[in-house]
């Protein structure tokens, strides 16, 4: 079955407040979807929504078609999630932590230890796994979180700004571990849309509880983003205006600053020419090119779209 | 597909046995199973060191009195006078934040978002507290019986064992009732607070004022149930009602006709026993619906 998540009319009132008003959306198959807002636009609700931490005011939401208010334990048999930073029995170790999880999830026996010690050694937590977790800080507890959502092996994972609380080696860290979960249906908010370009394949906005487009991040930045994306090459040595304007000629460039010395800022249309494209055409120029870094394509999309934080 | 065939669909009571065997490893790594331990301890040293150095009459009995009323006198003195306090602070201490912990402490958002019911997290944890629970009032049971044995060698009597019967249907209920207020509030110190003055205080003024002021049955109160733990071991089991006269008021009988009367209700085995299942009944439901209605905002 091909996995899936989705939002049917979903709406969450606290009080008079709409937090997230007839939302609708559906994610199906095999891929990393970025979830996307402003403060208060109702991200993290959804996600409770989904892992039955809050019920709905109206609406389902529905993971693999099995509605998580009417049956949890079946919505979320397939289903790992991380929302907002649990804390753990302080008086349990990483492994009794996780232990408990497998039990729950159904995680056989004699296959327990092996997940156990592969999740905390994907986190690099091996080193810890027989400490009391109240002795950890914030981030060496993310980090445990994190290896329980890679426990059970689920074909969904739902993860709420997974990188809250990690040094930039963990964030790093949490980027190649969802980016190794090429296999599975991944639904992550974040705020760190670099986060997001880097790992997911899609993007779902909202704000004020309301969907504003989901769609692929190509699509998303050419449509929103001023019909293309930005690129960030940086150079060996001090590039010359000679192989700036060279750049500049190249079809599909829309204009190319200097952001220093060694780098400069390629604005493109992407209708015209495509980022693998581009990159072959200035690695050709043999400039001097070293680095080729995505630009903020997706972040000019965002700001397009969400005109207002809170 | 990754996942589904490497993992069985987990029944309700595994969960319940998983949930109840981590979190009594909790209250013992957490130290709080040995605190109530030393509390029970000090409770027990205190009333051995008393019995032993002063010989009070209404544990030991008077001279002459046959052995079976004094016997019954030391397990009403030492075991009945204290073992609802023992109950009732287990109850708070097991209990009066099991819910509403995982809220205030956050522990809800690991354990909740997993292919498992609330009820099963209620009833793992309620099963938790029940065993650390009965543990600690067995350990003050065995000292009250340690020193019974001592004072009355080879006589235990038959209301005793019935006493610590009626003693753990008490923590039963007790603790349907912490649960329920664990599960009402999301602060750990005022559910715990709540409880422990509903149980030592609010309950025991009811239960004066309904019956030795109104003159009602207070029937809905725990503690009117719970005593049939101390009844229980009386020579004469009390009766059901009792009128007590103390005396004349406004000049005395002679002059008004009026006298000051308080009445003392005093539970029957079968209602007592009643009364505490009730409780546990419908605070185990208050408590259940709470639980599932309440969010992780």
């Amino acid at each position: 079955m091909t996995p899936s998540i989705e939002a049917v009319q979903l709406t969450k009132n606290f009080g008079s407040f709409p937090t997230v008003s007839g939302l609708n959306l559906k994610i199906q198959g095999t891929k990393c979807v970025g979830f996307l807002g402003p403060n208060g636009a109702g991200k993290t609700t959804t996600m409770k929504m989904f892992t039955g931490l809050i019920g709905t005011s109206s609406g389902s939401a529905l993971i693999n078609g099995v509605d998580v208010e009417k049956d949890k334990k079946a919505a979320l048999a397939s289903c790992a999630t991380l929302i907002e930073t649990p804390e753990i029995y302080a008086s349990l170790t990483p492994k009794e932590a996780l232990g408990m999880l497998c039990e729950i999830r159904g995680v056989p026996r004699s296959e327990r230890n092996k997940r156990i010690d592969e999740a905390l050694g994907r986190v690099k937590m091996t080193e810890w796994e027989k400490k009391k977790v109240g002795s950890f800080s914030k981030g060496m507890k993310q980090r445990v979180n994190v290896a329980s959502t890679l426990l059970s092996d689920p074909e969904i994972i739902i993860l709420d700004e997974p990188s809250t609380g990690l040094d930039p080696r963990g964030m790093s860290e949490v980027r190649d571990i969802v980016r190794s979960l090429g296999d599975r249906l991944v639904f992550m908010s974040s705020h760190l849309l670099a986060e997001v370009t880097e790992v997911c394949q899609e993007v779902a906005m909202i704000d004020h509880g309301k969907l504003l487009v989901y769609d692929s991040i190509e699509n998303v930045t050419s449509k929103f983003a001023g019909g293309g994306g930005t690129v960030e090459v940086g150079f060996a040595r001090e590039v010359d205006d000679q192989v700036r304007a060279k750049i500049s000629r190249m079809p599909g460039v829309k204009s190319v600053a200097k952001s220093n010395d060694r780098h400069l800022s390629v604005s493109f249309d992407s209708k015209v020419v495509s980022l693998d494209g581009l990159f072959e055409s200035i690695a050709g120029l043999k400039a001097g090119a070293v680095s080729f870094e995505q630009g903020k394509g997706l972040e000019d999309a965002y700001l397009s779209l969400i005109k207002e934080t809170l | 597909m990754s996942g589904s065939q490497t993992k069985a669909r987990v029944g309700t009571l595994a969960q319940i046995g998983t949930i109840t065997r981590y979190n009594f490893l909790n209250y013992f790594r957490a130290r709080r199973f040995y605190v109530m331990l030393a509390i029970i301890l000090l409770i027990s040293l205190l009333l051995t060191v008393v019995v032993g150095y002063y010989r009070p009459v209404s544990f030991l009995g008077l001279p002459g009195e046959p052995v079976s009323t004094a016997v019954l006198g030391f397990y009403g003195a030492g075991w009945g006078g204290f073992v609802s306090l023992v109950v009732i602070l287990s109850a708070a201490f097991f209990g009066g934040d099991a819910i509403s912990g995982e809220f205030q402490n956050r522990t809800g958002y690991f354990l909740v978002p997993n292919p498992i019911r609330r009820s099963a997290i209620y009833v793992g944890k309620w099963l938790a507290a029940l065993v650390a629970s009965t543990i600690i009032l067995a350990i003050f049971a065995a000292i009250t019986l340690a020193n019974g044995l001592y004072y009355f060698p080879g006589n235990v009597p038959w209301q005793f064992e019935q006493s610590f019967v009626f003693a753990w249907v008490y923590l039963v209920a007790a603790l349907s009732l912490t649960f329920a207020f664990s599960s009402l509030f999301k602060s750990s110190s005022i559910s715990i607070l709540m409880s422990v003055i509903l149980l030592l205080f609010v309950f025991s003024v009811v239960d004066t004022v309904s019956s030795a002021v109104v003159g009602i049955e207070p029937w809905f109160s725990i503690t009117y149930g719970a005593g049939i733990i101390t009844s229980i071991l009386m020579v004469q089991y009390p009766p059901h009602l009792q009128t007590q006269s103390l005396g004349s008021a406004l000049g005395g009988a002679n002059r008004t006709g009026a006298r000051f009367e308080i009445t003392t209700y005093n539970a029957t085995v079968p209602e007592g026993l009643e009364i505490l299942v009730v409780y546990f009944i419908v605070m185990a439901v208050i408590g259940l619906w709470l639980f599932e209605r309440k969010e992780f905002t």
